[in-house]
């Protein structure tokens, strides 16, 4: 059964990113994607936000090309996905970074494998370890940051392989609450600058209310799209501002109502 | 004060003392006739460095152990390492080694003479018998436990199976390995006195027998101590440079 | 690895390698290299010997001896390094290295001292068992949580309850592995110790079928030591496992 989702705004961008009923079992029978079929607008951050069990994470690793879709296809700018590709970028949850490699290194390393010459992607690294606010700390390892700056490593290590569409894997829940706040603060200015497409797995609803421009919620069993949601939010007053926003209070709200009976 | 007294350096060398001061008074008693004190020991030894006999004997231990070493340890990572990628030779290789591990290789030594007779092939194939497994099953098991979303990440970007072993895997598995490395050269130490001592005396095994023959027990004493005094500093040295070839991260291994 | 499908376990590689001994053996390419087949049926032959019981019997029974002293010595040495910071920096350079020094260096000294008897290899055994012993109990008590010792004290615990009934069981893993470990190595003492003294046990068997050229003896021997050397790590391994359990969460 495929599960069309609703679309509200009337001038849709065009899609980056198009996922159509894509149905994932893993070894073992168990299910977690069924024909799911969701489409991702250019340009935009979109949230899949949902309980654990939902199929979130394994439909991202899918769009990244790290998992195989037992049946359906996914199209990237209109391009199949047959597996990993320079238009997609990857932000871990655990950060993934080379506990033996320099910051620098490990931010330039998407463009080492690529093959591009050290100077010219030191540079490059160099430009997005400043982007992410880490300028001065190129030459430290990871053992010597704190949860928070390891995070802006793997981000600057995405952005800096130019690609279009961003996969973000829970990639703050990682950090403290404190610094989390930051981020998300920090993450629309990213937004705004790069014009670049996220996915944004997360199952934080204020989170995915605060940097979204539009929530696909989903719910397990089956996993499927039950709404998706665009929040109708003004990001330009200050960031304090929007968590007090009765509108942000109230999609927040609306969510949780909707996910509550989905908490285990 | 009392900072002084606990302090690592203190403590360390008053063990020291402690150690080598109750040698020298069972020595004194004598416990035994066998047993010389440690003066008599430290003299004997002084007198052996002077003279060149110790010199002029280790590099025949030194032959089997170092080629025997080399040869484990080359071997032994690369076993190990294509092990942990492939399926198919984990399934033959790894219950090899998993048994030779706990067994008391030592025994096969008998064996390896009566193959090879008592010349210096018996002497590395020992030290290599030794070493490997050990170093075979820490290769393996560090490349199996390379961190999978590492993996994932330098797929994600597209890495190619060469770069990912080169690049991420091998680092990763890196400090394991050394481990390895370190426990193979304490075997193969092992692997090469006892060659000595059963198969045919030379080097320092000579000394100690032909010492021990001749009731000089300073004497034989003294090369023992310098053996287990070089064992310890070789393989010392080996983890001190860890993290010059391998991990910069990794300062101290321990 | 699968075969059509079927999952095949790991060990079952082994009776592929029994199956290429026996080709290499009956093909005679090696001297080193009996047929298998023969071997096996040399080990039945010898094992219910008088002369194999003997030897398995001084073996065991140094084997047992020496690591029952080095477990008796190693572990409250071990915890004593653990809870004390004098202990601690005084013997950790001597358990360190003794750890990876080549002890066989030694034997001699003892041969010298204790003669050529099961004492010998008594004291080869508890020296090859007890640094382990004592490095892994002290892992062990060092493990153990200031939470779970400040609860002791919040609780009034004697220092006799609070060991027995607190320290030994936050420490059990590590002991066991400790032990684990060292029962390998005192295997591995226990015949290097009959090979250089030679004239008991399993060291006098091996001298006597190298004497004679008994190759299939010789390696009916050495099944047999491996067999056991195994058993007793697997058995040593599968106790640790059960009380693995709650060694990852202690913290």
């Amino acid at each position: 059964m495929s599960s069309i989702a609703e679309a509200v705004s009337m001038d849709t961008p065009p899609i980056a990113v198009s996922v159509n009923d894509v149905t994932k079992i893993y070894p073992g029978g168990v299910e977690a994607l069924n024909d799911m079929t969701i489409q991702f607008p250019k340009g935009e951050l979109t949230s899949l936000l949902g309980p654990s069990g939902c199929g979130k994470t394994t439909l991202l690793k899918i769009i990244a090309g790290l998992l195989e879709p037992t049946s359906g296809t996914v199209t990237v700018n209109d391009v199949p996905v047959t597996g990993p590709g320079k238009e997609r970028a990857f932000v871990f949850q655990d950060f993934a970074l080379m506990p033996w490699a320099s910051v620098m290194r490990n931010a330039a390393f998407g463009l080492e494998l690529q093959g591009v010459a050290k100077s010219e992607r030191h540079a490059i690294a160099e430009k997005y370890i400043e982007a992410v606010g880490l300028k001065g700390c190129e030459h430290l390892y990871p053992h010597e940051l704190s949860g928070g700056m390891r995070q802006r490593v793997g981000l600057a290590r995405a952005l800096a392989v130019n690609a279009e569409v961003l996969l973000m894997d829970e990639p703050f829940s990682a950090v403290d609450e404190q610094t989390r706040r930051k981020f998300q603060e920090d993450l629309l200015d990213v937004i705004k600058e790069e014009g670049k497409t996220f996915i944004f797995v997360t199952h934080s609803i204020e989170e995915a209310v605060y940097v979204s421009h539009s929530i696909a919620l989903l719910l397990p069993r089956p996993s499927r799209v039950s709404e998706i949601i665009r929040p109708d939010i003004d990001r330009d007053i200050s960031p304090d501002a929007i968590r007090r926003d009765p509108v942000y209070l109230d999609i927040v709200e609306r969510i949780w109502q909707g996910l509550r009976t989905y908490v285990e | 004060m009392y900072s002084f007294i606990i302090h690592p350096l203190t403590l360390r060398f008053l063990s020291v003392v402690i150690a080598f001061g109750t040698w020298e008074y069972l020595g004194r008693i004598p416990i035994s006739p066998a047993f010389p004190t440690f003066l008599e020991t430290m003299s004997a030894l002084g007198g052996m460095l002077a003279d060149g006999s110790m010199a002029a004997v280790y590099p025949a231990t030194f032959q089997p152990l170092l080629i025997g070493l080399i040869i484990s340890s080359v071997l032994g990572i690369a076993c190990g390492v294509f092990m942990g990628l492939n399926a198919k030779a984990e399934w033959f290789g790894a219950p090899v080694f998993i048994v030779l591990q706990s067994a008391p290789l030592a025994a096969l030594i008998p064996l390896l003479t009566f193959a090879y007779g008592i010349g210096l092939t018996s002497k590395i194939l020992t030290v290599s018998i030794m070493a490997m497994p050990v170093i075979v099953l820490n290769a393996y098991t560090a490349v199996r436990h390379t961190p999978t979303s590492m993996i994932e990440m330098g797929t994600s970007y597209l890495g190619s199976p060469r770069q990912i072993i080169l690049k991420i895997i091998i680092p990763s598995a890196s400090p394991v390995i050394y481990a390895g490395l370190r426990l193979g050269a304490a075997m193969g130490f092992i692997g090469a006195i006892l060659a000595e001592l059963l198969i045919t005396p030379t080097g320092i095994g000579d000394l100690i027998t032909y010492n021990q023959s001749i009731a000089e027990y300073d004497k034989m004493y003294a090369a023992i101590f310098s053996i287990m005094v070089f064992a310890v500093i070789f393989i010392e040295i080996l983890e001190r440079t860890e993290y010059i070839f391998f991990r910069p991260d990794k300062r101290v291994s321990q | 690895m699968k075969l059509f499908g079927v999952k095949i376990p790991m060990m079952a590689s082994l009776i592929i390698w029994a199956i290429v001994w026996e080709v290499v053996g009956q093909l005679e390419l090696s001297i080193l290299l009996p047929p298998f087949s023969h071997i096996i049926v040399r080990l039945f032959e010898i094992v219910p010997t008088m002369v194999f019981f003997n030897a398995f019997m001084i073996t065991a029974k140094c084997f047992l001896i020496g690591t029952a002293i080095a477990i008796v010595l190693g572990i409250p040495i071990g915890v004593l390094m653990g809870r004390s910071i004098v202990a601690d920096r005084m013997l950790l350079p001597w358990v360190n290295m003794f750890l990876s020094a080549p002890l066989t260096a030694l034997v001699p000294v003892l041969m010298t001292l204790f003669g050529f008897g099961t004492k010998t290899i008594i004291l080869t055994t508890v020296l090859f068992a007890i640094w382990i012993i004592v490095l892994d109990a002290r892992a062990g008590v060092k493990n153990i949580t200031p939470s779970l010792i400040d609860m002791a004290k919040s609780f009034q615990a004697s220092y006799w309850q609070a060991f027995t009934q607190i320290y030994v069981w936050a420490a059990l893993p590590e002991i066991l592995a400790g032990i684990r470990l060292g029962c390998i190595r005192s295997i591995k003492g226990v015949i290097i110790g009959q090979l250089l003294v030679s004239v008991v046990g399993f060291g006098r068997l091996f001298e006597l079928y190298s004497s004679n050229f008994l190759m299939e003896h010789m390696w009916a021997l050495l099944f047999v030591l491996f067999f056991f050397a195994f058993l007793i790590a697997e058995g040593l391994g599968m106790l640790e496992r059960k009380f693995e359990y709650y060694a990852a969460s202690r913290n």
